[in-house]
């Protein structure tokens, strides 16, 4: 499994979601239920995941799937 | 069984005085014990010992808690290096008594840098990595002057008191991970600080003695013994708790 699918499955878990619907419009105000407790559990399966710590700020950021991939590859994970 | 046996703990500020008490207690305790402070010092000798005396693995580690890049660094090895960590005890401090009218911002920011900040950065961050591994715990060292108050102390018993509320909310939110969070305050213990303190103004601290219930000054061994209490399982069920270790003391 490569980076990004291991990415879209965490999505999947924690959103109910399917994997196409995965894009640019899959954001906090799109999405019902994308709440401070769900980001935490998203950020928290990110970095068991990815073997990361995220700072508070990029907790803060992860508000979209793209903003997910913005944050990681800050961390050097290659998607 | 030894209370923390196979446990990996870190103690912050733990190269001298309380700290270092506090790491030989969990070394005695079974614990593999990674010894923070700035400066290695002689760290590595004392470190080196207790390890072969107790068997087990102590660890100088040095670093700055309040760089939060250092800290998560620190952490990420450790965790790596162990698998997990089971336990944090919050012992850097800053301690600095200074009467109202002396208290400087500058002072303030650095004491609240150390004793405030950097111990929420260390909930917010190793909380996490216990998650990882089902659970954890910390014991954060407050101080019975965050309780009561103390003449001279405003600064420092105010760090001390967020401390106390840091821990009981704290506590509450993590408890979903299965992470515990409690302090000991300590009350007037008998380090070589107060040892100081005691030359220069013997008659005042004979006062302060007269005022312990239990007749006699806590020793850095008291305070270790309830902090690796609160670190074990023994103390499952207890979380949010601040556990004075004051010999009943009204200072």
């Amino acid at each position: 499994m490569n980076n990004v699918e291991k990415l879209n499955e965490i999505f999947v878990e924690i959103f109910s979601c399917n994997v196409s619907e995965l894009k640019t419009e899959f954001n906090k105000d799109a999405i019902d239920g994308w709440d401070s407790v769900r980001q935490l559990t998203l950020t928290s399966a990110i970095e068991d995941t990815f073997d990361v710590l995220l700072d508070p700020e990029d907790i803060i950021a992860c508000t979209s799937y793209n903003a997910v991939i913005d944050v990681l590859r800050k961390y050097e994970i290659e998607l | 069984m030894k209370l923390l046996r196979n446990k990996v703990a870190l103690i912050t500020g733990a190269g001298r005085g309380i700290g270092r008490v506090i790491a030989e207690q969990f070394a005695k305790d079974g614990a593999i014990v990674y010894v923070n402070d700035l400066q290695m010092g002689d760290m590595d000798i004392w470190t080196g010992e207790c390890s072969k005396l107790n068997n087990t693995k102590v660890v100088p580690i040095c670093f700055d808690v309040t760089n939060t890049v250092q800290l998560k660094q620190n952490l990420m090895t450790i965790f790596r290096e162990e698998g997990r960590i089971d336990a944090v005890v919050n012992n850097a401090a800053i301690i600095s008594n200074q009467k109202l009218g002396m208290v400087t911002k500058d002072l303030l920011q650095k004491m609240y840098s150390v004793n405030v900040f950097a111990v929420i950065d260390m909930l917010q961050i190793a909380s996490r990595l216990m998650a990882r591994t089902g659970g954890g715990c910390f014991v954060n060292i407050a101080s019975i002057t965050g309780v009561v108050g103390s003449p001279g102390q405003v600064a420092y018993s105010s760090s001390k008191g967020a401390i106390i509320a840091m821990t009981k909310s704290a506590a509450k939110e993590l408890s979903s991970m299965n992470v515990r969070v409690n302090a000991v305050a300590p009350g007037i213990i008998e380090t070589e600080r107060f040892k100081e303190l005691y030359e220069s103004d013997g008659e005042k601290m004979a006062q302060r003695i007269s005022r312990i219930a239990l007749g006699r000054l806590g020793s850095p061994q008291d305070v270790a013994n309830a902090v690796s209490f609160l670190a074990s399982d023994r103390a499952s069920y207890v979380s949010g708790h601040i556990l004075g270790v004051d010999g009943c003391a009204s200072i």
